[in-house]
């Protein structure tokens, strides 16, 4: 077990290395000069000049990335050229709101995915198995910012249930913040939803084709309890997997949604950040969220053991 | 998790392409059907855009902006003759006729779509077959992937489209990029199956080079798991262009795109709801038609695949 997380955790510095090398090679491979870019149309030479020096162009390749590296592995992720702070400090000042999105969101999906896709495995071939999948193309096919845009119109300029925009942070109070949060996650949810709940239908049905399923029904147990105990449990891996796999979804939803509800989060900055021409903030914000997209699915393969005990390493 | 799935699949799928009455199981298939007919609608607004009762999209006239759907106005043409034009959609904040934008729109959607779904099904297919075939490659190449893949497709392609300045090209590289990792799994798979079959041991121990057995046995088996590979990547692919067009960070915003009218919409989104409302349902529509189109042939051609989603 414990050479199986070694093993596992070694595994990932590679993909680390791997998605660094990208974000890195990114500017400097650019074709044309990117300082040129950078400073945009209208910049006099001396001012390509001087992005050129800020972000060490004028250095060798090599010289460079160990450069660069260096300043990584140290936690200095640079400093934004449009808010003229360090980044770090800006990603810190950003994060919550994104957390508490994507918090909201992962809830809201666990508690009507799951149940969803285990009736409409369970009642196969159903009205509510019919209408779980409908849901889950349709959910596919509909864009976040238009959903987002028609929920706002239905639910807040309408009925005015809710705020039309904003946020607020939790300091302000538990209603306050959760008012400000719940169309935006609803939002973001549904494609989530559209996912898990297709994947639930699908390894739950696998299961319950099982001899131990069939086992469990004759010795009398309730509906419940066989679909609870014995065929959810079994088909907890494929679905803890796709969980995981659809964080980079979610991480795509972040950016959109923020935009669409006003959130300043991360997403919103990575927007503003590429309007603004601000490429450290840019490049720093794309490595965060990777090597935590990197890092959730590490911890995912590692809850193996734990959800199914016959996985032994 | 699916690699044995997708190999069987892959199997299965290439025996289903030759199995005749393949046309016929398609047209019986309603996804197919709708996923088809939608997306002949769209390809005809797009075709005949100019000959539909639209004018020019990108003329600007401020009197007439912020007008609801349906306004009625008399237009006066180059001829300098006047005639009666209706604004079916009304007009944007810049007094741009918002059916036209929205018909032109189609043009763009669906040459993203149509252009990144070939691109990465070529390349993908390309580094597929040599990592699959050629040992020493595979290593470095699935390591390449994986770091590709670990980064978020949007992001990816946000990142890219930063760099490389708004544009159709631009974009549409930016796209393809995220794509093409999981196009080369998909091949490097079948592939990795393929190899092992009898017939490709016949072939090798005859003496047949490398290029033919690629082409003559592997190839014909990965026609069928890309064609669906395609559908969904062009779904994505016409999602994420309207999604960075939103976002104001895609194709430049004079040319009518739906992100773009979108986009537009925004600020006055509260009072004028029309202007998301009417490019979000062609965009939603144009989606889910190609979703579809791909569920009912992944259902058709590859039906092992059909029984686990």
């Amino acid at each position: 077990m414990i050479a199986f997380v070694a093993r596992r955790l070694l595994a990932t510095i590679p993909v680390l290395v791997m998605v660094a090398l990208f974000v890195f090679l990114m500017l400097r491979l650019t074709p044309g000069d990117p300082a040129a870019i950078i400073a945009g149309d209208n910049a006099t030479p001396i001012q390509i000049e001087e992005i050129r020096e800020r972000l060490g162009l004028n250095d060798p390749l090599p010289t460079q990335l160990a450069i660069w590296a260096g300043k990584l592995l140290q936690g200095d992720l640079g400093e934004s050229f449009f808010f003229k702070k360090k980044v770090t400090e800006l990603i810190l000042q950003r994060v919550e709101p994104t957390l508490a999105l994507a918090a909201s969101t992962m809830i809201v999906t666990l508690l009507v995915a799951v149940p969803l896709g285990v009736i409409a495995a369970y009642r196969q071939g159903g009205w509510i198995d019919r209408a779980v999948m409908g849901f889950s193309v349709a959910g596919f096919s509909i864009p976040v910012f238009v959903l987002g845009y028609l929920l706002i119109y239905v639910f807040a300029v309408e009925l005015k249930w809710f705020p039309v925009q904003g946020y607020k942070s939790i300091s302000a109070g538990l209603w306050p913040f959760l008012h400000r949060l719940i169309l935006p996650s609803l939002t973001l949810s549904v494609i989530y939803i559209a996912l898990i709940a297709r994947i639930t239908r699908a390894s739950v049905i696998d299961v319950l084709g099982e001899d131990y399923i069939r086992t469990a029904r004759a010795k009398g147990l309730t509906n419940r309890a066989v679909l609870v105990k014995h065929a959810l449990r079994n088909a907890a891996v494929p679905i803890v997997t796709i969980i995981g796999i659809g964080i980079a979804l979610l991480i795509g939803g972040v950016v959109v949604t923020e935009s669409v509800y006003n959130i300043p989060g991360l997403g919103r900055l990575t927007v503003d950040a590429v309007l603004g021409r601000d490429y450290p903030t840019i490049q720093a914000v794309i490595l965060v969220f990777s090597f935590v997209y990197v890092l959730i699915n590490l911890l995912i393969d590692l809850s193996y053991t734990l959800l199914d005990p016959r996985i032994r390493y | 998790m699916a690699t044995p799935d997708l190999v069987d699949s892959a199997a299965q799928a290439a025996a289903a392409a030759e199995r005749p009455g393949m046309v016929r199981q398609l047209a019986g298939n309603p996804s197919v059907v709708f996923g088809t007919v939608v997306l002949l609608f769209m390809v005809v607004l797009g075709l005949l855009a100019p000959t539909l009762g639209t004018i020019d999209p990108a003329s600007i006239d401020p009197v007439w902006r912020n007008k609801l759907p349906g306004t009625e106005r008399t237009l006066t043409l180059p001829s300098g003759q006047d005639v009666a034009f209706v604004h079916r959609m009304g007009t944007d904040s810049l007094g741009r006729d918002l059916y036209s934008r929205v018909i032109y729109g189609a043009r763009i959607s669906l040459i993203v779509g149509i252009v990144v779904a070939a691109i990465s099904i070529a390349v993908g297919l390309v580094i597929g077959l040599l990592s699959g075939y050629v040992r020493w490659l595979d290593g470095i190449v699935m390591r390449v992937m994986d770091g590709l893949m670990s980064i978020p497709g949007i992001l990816l392609a946000i990142g890219l489209v930063s760099l490389w300045g708004a544009g159709l090209a631009t974009v549409i590289i930016a796209i393809t990029v995220p794509e093409i990792p999981r196009v080369v799994r998909l091949v490097r798979s079948i592939v990795l199956s393929i190899r092992e079959e009898p017939y490709v041991e016949a072939a090798i121990s005859v003496g047949t080079p490398l290029v033919p057995i690629l082409y003559r046995h592997v190839l014909p088996n990965t026609i069928a798991p890309l064609l669906v590979q395609g559908t969904y990547v062009c779904a994505s692919a016409i999602l994420l262009e309207a999604l960075l067009s939103f976002l104001g960070i895609g194709i430049p915003p004079e040319t009518p795109t739906w992100g773009n009218i979108m986009a537009e919409g925004r600020v006055l989104f509260q009072v004028f709801p029309h202007n998301i409302l009417f490019p979000g349902v062609f965009l939603a529509l144009t989606i889910l038609a190609v979703n579809l189109l791909g569920d009912g042939l992944r259902d058709t051609l590859d039906p092992r695949m059909a029984k686990r989603f």
